[in-house]
């Protein structure tokens, strides 16, 4: 059966990471291509890079370090921040990314994901959405949840994938960092109401978290950054863990 | 000397990448016959739909050529397909080198009757199949040194059906052929080159055949 994922994901400025400690034998943890071969090594099933550069001059050594990654790295890896262009999909496809997550773009423009998913097939083309829960519904914003929309997520995640979208990779802005969890029963309405795979990433703490995405949750992969790159809890541990629960993770 | 077949199915970087990661820079990217003849091994990449690719194999030439190859030739993917007798994508007709025929994944919506009794069986079938799952059944020198159950990855909507040639199992929705062999032909319906450890040792494998 197909086994769930754990995806951690790597913030990168002009060309590097920008969280994380020194790991035992990786002297230099900003490097972004050394520092996602460890996860690989150690069992990630697959990466996320996202650019936050704000420069152009920084999205020209990200599209560079992009192709060093896909030289250097044997799993399957996603690429996102400032796509807004089939254009910068095409380059990213170009220099060796296996999938683009977009986002702010999409949403002012949701043509987009229809251009890019028929130009390079919908399992390219990842939909992020950052939601804020408020009053009792969920709106996607932009702009790492600085700017609010009026595009409701169950909605919003249904026109993505029936505009090509090939998963959905949804952030609850309410957990974000809070290291609390994630909000399952909202995971598992996303679920029933698609049937792309889901990505649950902003708000894991501990195994538990995960592994409560994973099953209640329904998420087919769950997405983390902190509690990997501060080395809280190592990849193998999470998987080992994951297992005696019986969660089908790839060991 | 490594052919990688050239029929223009676009990016071809990530099995170039890949013989790099184990140590193989000695390739070349060519649809010359006389070059894929002399090859010690050959690859037959893909992406992209298998009646359009299997046209633009024809236009080359290359559809009745490749069947006739001596050395040990592997697809991936698409590629594996094509090698197969026909495919549902587009009705195309293959190069019938494995004895079995592509079909499409019917997508299965199952709904577990109580999500509260979590059970890892539980899933539904979603398409593609895209993800890590696992090869059983292997039979074959090019699962030299790989676990029974060994993960590896899937990116696909249609599959080749079991038959005499299949060399590994897959199951997802039903059982299908992961990989097919056949004298000299090999074909995997997985990414080695996406795979890990177990991909680079796949293709290392083919290498050394």
């Amino acid at each position: 059966m197909v086994a769930k994922r754990i995806i951690p994901c790597l913030d990168v400025k002009d060309g590097r990471t920008v969280k994380g400690i020194n790991f035992e034998g990786l002297r230099d943890v900003g490097d972004a291509v050394a520092l996602g071969s460890k996860y690989a090594r150690e069992g990630a099933d697959e990466l996320v890079y996202l650019d936050i550069s704000a420069t152009q001059e920084g999205r020209n050594t990200f599209t560079h370090l992009v192709s060093r990654i896909a030289a250097e790295i044997d799993i399957p890896f996603t690429v996102g921040g400032g796509i807004s262009t089939i254009d910068d999909a095409s380059r990213l496809l170009d220099a060796g990314a296996d999938k683009i997550s977009i986002n702010s773009a999409a949403i002012r423009r949701p043509e987009l994901i229809d251009e890019i998913a028929s130009k390079y097939g919908s399992q390219f083309v990842v939909i992020a959405i950052d939601a804020r829960l408020a009053d009792g519904q969920w709106l996607a914003t932009t702009h790492g949840g600085k700017r609010n929309t009026d595009k409701e997520l169950f909605a919003w995640a249904h026109e993505a994938q029936e505009r090509g979208a090939g998963e959905l990779l949804f952030t609850s802005m309410n957990h974000d960092g809070t290291r609390q969890g994630y909000p399952c029963d909202t995971f598992a309405r996303l679920a029933e109401h698609l049937c792309i795979p889901i990505i649950a990433s902003g708000g894991a703490g501990s195994i538990d978290d995960i592994a409560d995405v994973l099953t209640h949750g329904r998420a087919d992969a769950a997405l983390a950054a902190s509690i990997f790159h501060y080395g809280e809890i190592p990849i193998p541990v999470l998987k080992q863990a994951l297992n005696e629960r019986g969660i089908a993770v790839r060991r | 000397m490594i052919a990688i077949v050239n029929y223009d199915t676009g990016n071809i970087r990530s099995v170039t990448n890949a013989l790099g990661r184990i140590g193989c820079t000695d390739w070349v990217y060519t649809d010359d016959k006389h070059t894929l003849a002399t090859a010690d091994k050959v690859i037959l990449p893909g992406v992209g739909e298998a009646s359009t690719a299997m046209a633009k194999l024809a236009e080359r030439g290359l559809d009745t050529f490749i069947p006739t190859l001596t050395q040990p030739v592997l697809g991936i993917c698409v590629g594996t397909q094509l090698m197969c007798q026909s495919s549902e994508e587009g009705n195309a007709e293959c190069m019938g080198i494995f004895r079995t025929k592509v079909k499409k994944f019917l997508e299965q919506p199952m709904t577990p009757p109580d999500f509260s009794i979590f059970n890892s069986q539980f899933s539904i079938f979603k398409v593609p199949h895209m993800g890590w799952n696992q090869i059983t059944n292997l039979r074959s020198p090019l699962f030299k040194d790989i676990e029974e159950g060994a993960y590896i990855y899937y990116v696909h909507s249609y599959y080749p059906e079991l038959c005499a040639d299949t060399i590994a199992t897959t199951h997802y929705i039903n059982p299908f052929s992961g990989a097919l062999g056949r004298d000299n032909f090999f074909g995997t319906q997985f990414h080695p080159e996406k795979s890990g450890a177990v991909g680079a040792q796949i293709l290392k494998n083919f290498l050394e055949l």
